[in-house]
């Protein structure tokens, strides 16, 4: 570490800061890109390198004329090993400067592969303690060569990337109610939910949590919407006999959830708003459902909920959330 | 303390494609088999032991953002609940130990 830089904030407090979601979702993003990511993808491909029968004289000026400490030695295109300035160091204290670069160069090589992982290279890295690998094809013939930093580079490179097109897409949903004008808009996102249908139970909520996610509205906004949705949703899977429809409204500053079905309806709402009250089946109970708290759960999340229905008709479930200022704002982006 | 060091600990099987255990944190944890219950009291980042290994299960820990779930007394979920965890991020591991004993092991290693 260059004492002369101030310490980052790793260094200072190494690995003690908890770990939010966000991090631990961008540190599973490099992991993945660390196996994605291919060595020729990073490598540098213009190397300089050194040829078997030049005296280490010349190995010593092109070292030191490139600002370099070591080069791959190839003859014709193939790689047959690599000279260091600790080669040159131990050809100078035998007074062999005029001696070719083949009778020091090493020839005991570790080499990346160009199709490799980069995570191929990193591993190559930390067990071997190198600092650089020359890059060849399955003929041996050289390619490139990667170090630590184009490993760096490519995944930060790669990162920014992906952090771009969310960030676009992100700044293109939010700036929606900006860019349409009209006196009131809103966006209306339908889901029809299938009765009985436990193997999509959760799909409409988590796409309303990401939606939202995606309007700008922070985690803990997103996440009451989702677990209201959540309870709603199931609701219409459980109880109703032909399913029915979720739907979402935003506005810039209130969002609607919203259920409707025909059927069979609840004869006594106090009833069902009591904790604890199902009427699932065994069936459903057994699957975790049916603790009589759905309501409960919804009544939790939102600001205002309203359940209207009546035997043989349907029910009508209505959920508003009012968003705070600069919750699902526009300027945020 | 690491995902990876509780694994080890409670000897767990990993049921969903292995990562870097290392690198996720568990804060807390959280013991309900109703579904509902978890809705209402697990928090973003808390370990879920259940014995539910049914595929809405998936739903729940990824609208919860669980860091893990833990399906107690080997319950086995079938291989699309499997695959729906793997394709929405969700961490899912197994033991053939009871929820209470995980529970009491997970308090001792101080995850409270």
């Amino acid at each position: 570490m260059d004492p002369t830089r101030p310490p980052t904030e790793q260094e200072k407090f190494g690995r003690h800061r908890p770990l939010t979601d966000r991090d631990a979702h961008e540190i599973n993003r490099v992991e993945e890109l660390s196996y994605d990511l291919k060595v020729r993808e990073v490598m540098a491909a213009n190397v300089i390198t050194a040829s078997p029968d030049m005296p280490m004289s010349g190995v010593l000026e092109l070292l030191r004329t490139n600002r370099i400490s070591g080069a791959p030695v190839v003859d014709g295109e193939t790689l047959v090993g690599i000279i260091s300035l600790e080669d040159i160091v131990r050809a100078l204290q035998k007074n062999e400067l005029s001696e070719p670069v083949h009778k020091y160069m090493s020839t005991q090589l570790v080499t990346a592969h160009c199709t490799d992982s980069v995570v191929e290279s990193i591993k190559t890295f930390t067990e071997k303690g190198l600092g650089r690998l020359p890059v060849v094809d399955e003929d041996n013939k050289l390619k490139g060569i990667i170090t630590k930093g184009d490993i760096t580079r490519g995944i930060l490179l790669a990162v920014q990337h992906d952090y771009k097109e969310e960030e676009v897409r992100r700044y293109r949903v939010s700036h929606l109610f900006e860019d349409i004008i009209s006196d009131r808009t809103t966006l209306v996102l339908r889901y029809n939910i299938k009765a009985g249908d436990f193997t999509h139970g959760g799909n409409a909520s988590s796409h309303i949590k990401r939606a939202l996610l995606r309007l700008g509205a922070d985690q803990k906004l997103a996440r009451r919407c989702g677990i209201a949705a959540y309870e709603a949703e199931m609701n219409l899977i459980i109880h109703t006999s032909k399913g029915g429809i979720l739907k979402l409204e935003v506005e810039p500053h209130k969002i609607t959830l919203s259920t409707t079905d025909d059927g069979p309806g609840i004869a006594n709402i106090e009833q069902v708003l009591q904790p604890g009250y199902s009427t699932a089946t065994d069936k459903v109970r057994e699957m975790g459902f049916g603790a009589g708290m759905g309501l409960v759960n919804i009544q939790k999340c939102v600001d205002k909920m309203e359940l209207d229905s009546a035997p043989g008709k349907g029910t009508k479930l209505v959920m508003r959330i009012i968003v705070p200022p600069e919750t699902l704002n526009s300027q945020k982006g | 303390m690491n995902l990876q060091t509780i694994i080890d600990e409670l000897e767990l099987t990993i049921l969903t494609t292995p990562q870097d255990f290392t690198s996720i944190t568990p804060k807390g944890g959280y013991t309900s088999d109703l579904l509902s219950c978890v809705m209402a009291g697990a928090k973003s980042g808390n370990i879920w032991v259940t014995l539910q290994a049914h595929l809405n299960i998936v739903a729940v820990a990824s609208m919860l953002d669980v860091a893990a779930v833990i399906i107690t007394e080997d319950a086995q979920p079938d291989s699309a609940t499997i695959a729906k965890a793997n394709d929405q991020g969700v961490i899912m591991l197994s033991t053939p130990k009871p929820s209470y004993e995980i529970c009491g092991t997970l308090w001792q290693m101080n995850l409270r």
